[in-house]
């Protein structure tokens, strides 16, 4: 995978919803209307991450009649999954229990006396 | 515009978004996150060791620190620790005095060693909030991806593992 192919798919990996659709497509191909309605999103607010996904090359889209369907292309989410989105994942979930505990520590300075 | 600025302009600063920034061809990685907290308080929080070990790393492994010399050429050493006694270490040095103006120090994941990174800190406080920065530079750019993917071996997420799992069920071969 090229650098900057890389730095699409962590882009467009960057959003819950893309991640939502993604996690969708990989139980089978989908058209914008099936996506849309477990979203709770207008179908072009749908369709404008699909553009996303597509331009990282994480989803294909073929025409069948009048709808298109979604397709996931494993390869590159599973390059960038191994690599740098653990990464993040890693110092979101440290980042999230250091919220907390900032949180706690000035809970007790408060109550403190003087 | 490059994919990199735009990620740029979205993540500004803000409060529970972590910004990870790997340039293409250059051997850093960034890190960029806001918290609700002045800055003494983050610094304390990064530095004392019994505070330390309550927030780094996933919520599922038990970190353990054996050494922290917090001082010009001090050694720091720790663990994350699985349940069933399975241990990743890491190790380093500090250069130069750690202090609210920042910390640098050398950074080494046991499982990958020889790929060596150093490491920058900074805390800015702005408006009651703090903005860190941790800058790191590695050896080359294949060593920090090796770095990289060595050391995230142990930090699986378990909303990774989840999506990859519906990805290995995708990428088999049908039948």
């Amino acid at each position: 995978m090229t650098p900057d192919r890389l730095d699409a798919v962590f882009g467009a990996l960057a959003d819950p919803t893309r991640r939502a659709i993604l996690a969708r497509l990989a139980e089978g191909d989908a058209n914008v209307a099936e996506l849309t309605t477990p979203f709770r999103m207008s179908q072009p607010a749908i369709s404008k991450h699909l553009k996303v996904l597509e331009g990282a090359g994480l989803i294909s889209r073929s025409r069948q009649a009048t709808a298109r369907f979604s397709h996931l292309e494993a390869e590159p989410l599973r390059e960038a999954t191994d690599w740098l989105a653990r990464y993040r994942a890693y110092w979101e979930e440290s980042h999230t229990r250091l919220d907390a505990l900032l949180a706690a520590l000035q809970h007790d300075q408060r109550d403190r006396p003087g | 515009m490059t994919a990199r600025s735009r990620s740029q302009q979205k993540g500004d600063s803000i409060v529970g978004t972590t910004k990870v920034t790997a340039e293409p061809g250059l051997p850093f990685i960034d890190i960029e996150r806001a918290f609700d907290a002045p800055r003494e308080l983050l610094y304390r929080a990064y530095t004392d060791p019994q505070l330390l070990v309550q927030w780094l790393g996933p919520r599922r492994l038990e970190m353990k620190i054996d050494r922290y010399e917090l001082r010009d050429g001090g050694q720091w050493r720790y663990t994350h620790n699985e349940a069933d006694g399975t241990a990743y270490g890491f190790h380093g040095v500090f250069h130069g005095t750690p202090s609210p103006d920042g910390i640098v120090q050398t950074f080494e994941f046991e499982g990958a060693p020889g790929h060596v990174s150093l490491d920058s800190l900074t805390f800015e406080e702005r408006d009651g909030r703090t903005i860190v920065r941790a800058h790191s530079a590695y050896q080359s750019v294949e060593a920090r991806d090796a770095m990289v993917e060595a050391g995230m071996q142990t930090g699986l997420d378990e909303g990774f593992a989840r999506l990859d799992e519906l990805i290995a069920r995708q990428a088999a071969p049908v039948g």
